[in-house]
């Protein structure tokens, strides 16, 4: 095994972690205000689809970004209509968003985009190689030589930390997943810091789709988050949602994803398929340790009536 | 300035549907008093109070604060005024630390950030103002029971209150922690902040209170000053001159004991829900239970049928002890129960009044046989419990949930007497019903009696012990407090039983 | 006796109408959602006129067409069926997808390594190991839910990958086709097949199907394990102080559930595949969500709604291969009902409940004594009214 094979292993660890980080960030969103958004995975693939349609036709990556941002913003804010409004079961919408993520992202991904071999192919998000850190030897060539949304997505992670423990703002949205009630009788606005939080999850998914399509692919794929959504879920969980360990989970995750990819090269006999469940079985094995220790917010997935709607 | 009204209702009415929960209440409230609010479970209390605090507005009537009519349509809005308010039931959040629940929602200069330092600071100083002992950075989660009604308190200060009202801050308590509010109180009034401190105890009420206003049926009885009036007057104001004991056919005396419990203690996380309980119910007597709500009411009941698992002591029926107790093998065993919560514990609302009629039996013939419902059987059963019960439906196949309360009351204990059961234990059986509904469900229960079945009777409404019971015990902090004979019973006695006034402690208030 | 009578008629008729109406708001919900499949495909540059009766002539245009979604039908009505049991008691069993996979798993060892026994005993060995494999996978989320309190939600979520990763590596290892190339395991023997009906790809799966819809039918309404089922789903406290075991039900209808989707698994593997590979399931585990919510979580009611999803599957493969739009315009569809029927109430209560007030009103006259009693004075627990007695 030599260094090069390592370098390259960690180059890609990071770059399949970025679309879980930044998905997982959207979740930890949406979650912390109690919502349980299993309909991650759909959103994924809208922002994907909605970045190659965006820089295939407006010409530039930028464009295709922003696409994905506007993309992601919608749907997150149709599900909060749903869900936070409506009051629908949060599991039942999430599963009819992964139906829908999935149909009109291949129906409108062949209309647009063609497929198979003549399949669109999209300008890239460039990779800029951060100027002395990326002549570090194999460090500098694993970590500073990335595309920009990886940077980004881990300046998320002490960003979101930030907002969630020293702002106001996020002190209400921790408030009002764990007990909306006591938030309400402080003159909190619980649906409007609800419908934030899945405004903000949705552009993330978008983002997180985006990196995925044209941050790693360059063009887009039928179904191509493939459980990623799910894996973002599965990091949240396994992170004890936070910021901090969502990413650490990210990590591990897109290291393990990476790592099935190398077996072969690294000599390693374990089936790939073994690696490809790691993440799940993991979160199995964390959400049956932490139960009963308090670490989800305790209003998850439970609607809420405000006070003043109450009386009528 | 000792008289100067700080908060005043004028003529206050609030309507829930077709009742009255306050009827036209006037009044008023000194600054820097400690005013008590005196009345049994239903008197119209809390609702007073959610309207002062704006988590309800009223119907009719105005508030005055500091002269000014105001009207709240929040209680963030109460808040602002200077008003804020202690529910029971705390509203706090475990994960958060107490300065993040004091400083929650509140505006802190133009900065978004939330000036954690600064908050604990503030906190810190008005810890040590008022004698509050609380730590800014330690996990709700973290606190006991008395520190956490601190941090209640310490909210409404932070938010600049002078007005504060608690409901029932003590029911929760232990002695020394009550102690220990009572300490904070006094506090607050030297520094001129107005408290209302809402309770049924009677004994509370004299150590801390100036004045006391008792309420009755959603009505003022009146105002006094505390040190002017006996505990003897406050009971009867509470309860009502008008009680009398109908007459009733007295029981044989005699009969061998059915239902027996030794010793029973229950306690959950370090807190005493019951302690030393015994008593024993003969064939076809009727034991009532008095007692305010929240006294071990609902943890006697469940230790019984097996819900609730206790330390130490043994129930036995027919003289035989019951060892491991479920609710099923209660129901096997011919115990009947009658929950408190009907709607919650008693039935399952969306499924007919049939079904609900067989929660009991439905693994038994004639309801079912090899696991099979038969259901002619059920309904044939349905139809005849309706016509004996004359419940109010339009047919056996409605969901229970569509009845009125008292109509969903007449199914359960329809279902219950449908066991035949040799006991009976009934909570709150007529809670919320008018006085018709309640008169069939107690002569019901008289018939159970009068067929031989050994009932505990569960209620908070004295009336219903003094009329049902052949003995009464009082229900206090977990605790039986003397168990006496209905002839012997007095009122005035039971009244302050319930209120912890014990017997000599009572006597040498009143001389 | 007459008044009696009278509030029976009433009851009836009371309960005849909120049907139809129920009936009338799903068929809206599913026009609707047709009409948004519609503009999809317009947008896509497709004409939805011509689309759609593509579909119609694909699902139900022949004989052989309807047979097809009969096929489709199938695995959608064992998974439907897996979802509606696991909700009638409470549960979310989002991992009928990982219990079709685990349950054609271990169905097709049998069906292999289970050699020499005539069909009429390797055909139900198999289905049993069918059967035990979905129960197992689901009965894991289940002990993890009774056991430590873990949702069930996400568990079966995760489970589903991992059964699916679990199968890929069967039938690319230790299962795979001997000297063959593909992922995939060898033919099934007859013996372990299910036969043929009609002459077509439509196999007695579909009719295990059906009887599987209508057994869960007899035990949710007709027994006593039924009655325990309904009431936990309900109200588990209630349940619990009436004495019905819930945890040992929450168990035992998640096992029973996951062997609904395990025989659903190795029916479409043993009747229509015929040998067990990588992928075989597109979502079916997901769609069944759809089944039972369209299906108004009645198992019966399941039948209608898998025929239908069935035919908008086999309709648009007709669609797919004559204009080219993905089959994946059936999820947009899926999705369309499942948000219009889930929202339903919250949206449309109101309307319902008066719509049904005024209709027997008419008919039966005003019985105001009979109608519930709407006071938020009961809401609030404070006090409430009642007629005397």
């Amino acid at each position: 095994m030599n260094e090069e094979v390592v370098v390259s292993f960690l180059a890609a660890a990071i770059r399949l972690s970025v679309p879980l980080l930044l998905a997982g960030i959207g979740i930890l969103f949406m979650s912390r205000s109690g919502i349980l958004n299993i309909g991650m995975e759909g959103m994924v693939l809208m922002g994907a689809l909605a970045g190659v349609v965006g820089a295939h036709y407006y010409g530039s990556m930028e464009a295709g970004l922003l696409a994905s941002v506007l993309a992601g913003a919608f749907i997150g804010l149709v599900f909060a209509f749903l869900v936070v409004t409506t009051g629908a079961d949060q599991v039942v919408i999430g599963t009819a968003i992964n139906l829908l993520g999935l149909g009109l992202t291949t129906v409108f991904g062949r209309s647009l985009l063609g497929m198979g071999q003549e399949a669109v192919q999209a300008e890239g998000i460039p990779v800029i190689p951060i100027p002395i850190l990326a002549d570090i030897p194999y460090v500098g060539e694993a970590l500073f030589h990335q595309n920009l949304l990886a940077y980004a997505s881990f300046l998320l992670v002490p960003a979101a930390a930030l907002l969630f423990y020293k702002t106001n703002w996020g002190l209400q949205v921790r408030a009002v997943g764990e007990h909306p009630l006591a938030a309400d009788t402080l003159g909190i606005r619980v649906h409007k810091t609800r419908y934030a939080c899945c405004v903000i999850g949705g552009m993330l998914a978008g983002i997180a789709g985006c990196s995925l399509s044209l941050g790693i692919l360059n063009q887009f794929t039928e179904n191509m988050a493939a459980g990623r959504g799910f894996i973002a879920l599965s990091a949240v969980i396994f992170g004890k949602w936070t910021p901090g360990g969502t990413m650490a989970a990210s990590l591990l995750f897109g290291g393990a994803d990476a790592l099935q990819l190398r077996f072969q090269s690294f000599g390693i006999q374990i089936p790939y398929q073994f690696m490809l469940m790691f993440p799940y079985l993991l979160t199995m094995i964390a959400l049956a340790w932490f139960s009963g220790k308090g670490k989800q917010p305790a209003a998850t997935a439970v609607p809420y009536k405000s006070l003043s709607n109450r009386s009528e | 300035m000792e008289t100067e009204i700080i908060l005043e209702t004028l003529e206050l009415v609030k309507r829930f549907g077709s009742f009255t929960a306050n009827d036209r209440l006037s009044l008023a409230f000194r600054k820097g008093e400690i005013h008590a609010l005196l009345g049994e479970n239903g008197a119209g209390k809390s609702t007073l109070m959610n309207m002062l605090s704006g988590m309800l507005s009223p119907d009719e009537g105005q508030i005055l604060f500091r002269g000014r009519p105001v009207a709240f349509a929040s209680p963030r809005e109460a808040a602002r005024e200077g008003i804020g308010m202690v529910h029971q039931h705390f509203m706090l959040i475990p994960a958060l630390t107490v300065a993040e629940n004091v400083a929650l929602g509140m505006k802190q200069g133009r900065s978004p950030f939330f000036g954690y330092k600064r908050a604990c600071a503030a906190i810190r100083e008005l810890s040590d103002r008022f004698g509050l002992d609380v730590d800014p950075e330690k996990r709700v989660s973290s606190l006991s029971v008395g520190q956490q009604q601190r941090v209640e308190i310490m909210k409404t200060l932070f938010r600049g209150a002078d007005f504060i009202i608690l409901d029932e801050p003590t029911a929760v308590l232990t002695p020394p922690e009550v102690k220990e509010l009572f300490r904070v109180l006094r506090t607050l009034k030297e520094n001129g902040k107005t408290i209302v401190f809402i309770s049924h105890k009677l004994k509370e009420i004299r150590e801390i209170c100036d004045r006391v206003s008792v309420l009755r049926l959603g009505k003022l009885i009146g105002t006094t000053d505390q040190a002017d009036t006996t505990s003897a007057d406050l009971a009867r104001m509470m309860i009502g001159r008008d009680i009398q004991a109908p007459i009733r056919r007295t029981r044989e005396s005699g009969g061998r004991v059915r239902f027996e419990a030794r010793g029973l203690h229950a306690s959950e996380n370090g807190v005493r829900l019951l302690k030393n309980i015994s008593f024993g119910i003969r064939e076809g007597e009727i034991l009532g239970i008095a007692g305010v709500d929240g006294n071990g009411q609902r943890e006697l009941s469940e230790a019984l049928l097996g819900l609730l698992p206790m330390q130490a002591g043994s129930v036995l029926l027919d003289g035989e002890e019951l060892g491991r107790r479920h609710p099923r093998r209660m129901t096997a065993l011919g115990v009947a129960y009658i929950p408190e919560d009907r709607q919650k514990d008693g039935l399952v609302l969306q499924m007919s009044i049939e079904e609900n009629l067989i929660a009991k039996e439905y693994r038994s013939a004639p309801f079912s046989r090899g696991g099979i419902v038969n259901k002619r059987k059920v309904k044939l059963n349905a139809e005849e419990q309706i016509r004996k019960f004359s419940v109010k439906a339009p047919g056996p196949g409605a969901p229970v949930g569509r009845l009125s309360g008292g109509n969903q009351q007449k199914v359960i204990l329809a279902r219950e007497l449908m066991l035949n059961p040799g006991v009976m234990i009934a909570m709150q059986p007529t809670r919320g019903m008018d006085v018709g509904a309640a008169e069939n469900v107690h002569r019901r229960m008289l018939e159970a009696r009068d067929r031989g079945c050994s009932v505990l009777l569960i209620s908070t409404e004295l009336e219903e012990i003094m009329t049902l019971s052949d003995r009464i015990a009082v229900l206090y902090k977990g605790e039986l407090l003397d168990t006496m004979d209905r002839e012997e019973a007095e009122l005035d006695r039971i009244g302050m039983l319930m209120a912890g006034a014990l017997p000599n402690a009572a006597e040498a208030i009143i001389h | 006796m007459a008044q009696e009578m009278r509030a029976t008629i009433h009851e009836s008729l009371e309960r005849k109408l909120n049907v139809l109406t129920d009936i009338v708001f799903y068929a809206g919900s599913v026009a609707i959602a047709l009409l948004a499949g519609g503009l999809v495909m317009l947008v896509a540059g497709v004409s939805p006129i011509e689309a759609y009766k593509l579909i119609w002539d694909g699902a139900v245009g022949d004989a052989n067409g309807f047979k097809e979604t009969l096929v489709k039908a199938t695995p959608l009505l064992f998974a439907g069926l897996c979802y509606t049991f696991a909700y009638r008691c409470g549960l979310f069993n989002i991992g009928a997808e990982g219990q079709l996979y685990v349950g054609a798993l271990a169905g097709t060892v049998a069906a292999l390594y289970v050699p020499g026994l005539p069909w009429y005993v390797h055909l139900p060995v198999c289905i049993l190991a069918g059967c035990a494999g979905g129960a197992i996978w689901a009965g894991i989320a289940g002990f993890l839910k009774v056991g430590r309190g873990a949702s069930e939600i996400i568990n079966t979520i995760m489970l589903n990958y991992v059964a699916i990763y679990l199968v890929s590596y069967m039938v690319t290892g230790p299962m795979k086709e001997p000297g063959g190339t593909l992922p995939q395991t060898a033919r099934l023997p007859d013996s372990a097949l299910l036969g043929k009906l009609f002459d077509s790809r439509l196999h007695y799966g579909f009719l295990l199907a059906v009887a599987a819809a209508i057994l869960l039918y007899f035990i949710l309404h007709r027994t006593v394990w039924g009655y325990e089922i309904r009431a936990v789903g309900l109200n588990k406290q209630a349940a619990k102080v009436m004495g019905i075991p819930v945890n040992r039900n929450v168990l035992l209808v998640m096992m029973l559930s996951g062997a609904i989707a395990g025989i659903g698994g190795y029916a479409e593997i043993a009747g229509v595949q015929n040998r067990l590979f990588q992928n075989f399931s597109p979502g079916f585990g997901y769609d069944g969500i759809a089944v039972a919510l369209v299906g108004g979580a009645h198992p019966l009611g399941n039948i209608g709604s898998a025929i239908l999803f069935g035919g908008l599957r086999s309709g648009a493969n007709a669609m797919q291969r004559m204009t080219g739009t993905s089959t994946s315009l059936v999820y947009v569809i899926q999705a369309t009902i499942i948000i219009l029927v889930v929202c339903n109430r919250y949206w449309f209560g109101g309307l319902k409940k008066r719509i049904i007030a005024s209709l027997t009103a008419r008919v039966v006259g005003r019985r105001s004594d009979a109608r519930p009693e709407e006071n938020v004075a009961v809401v609030l627990g404070i006090g409430e009214r009642e007629g005397r007695s």
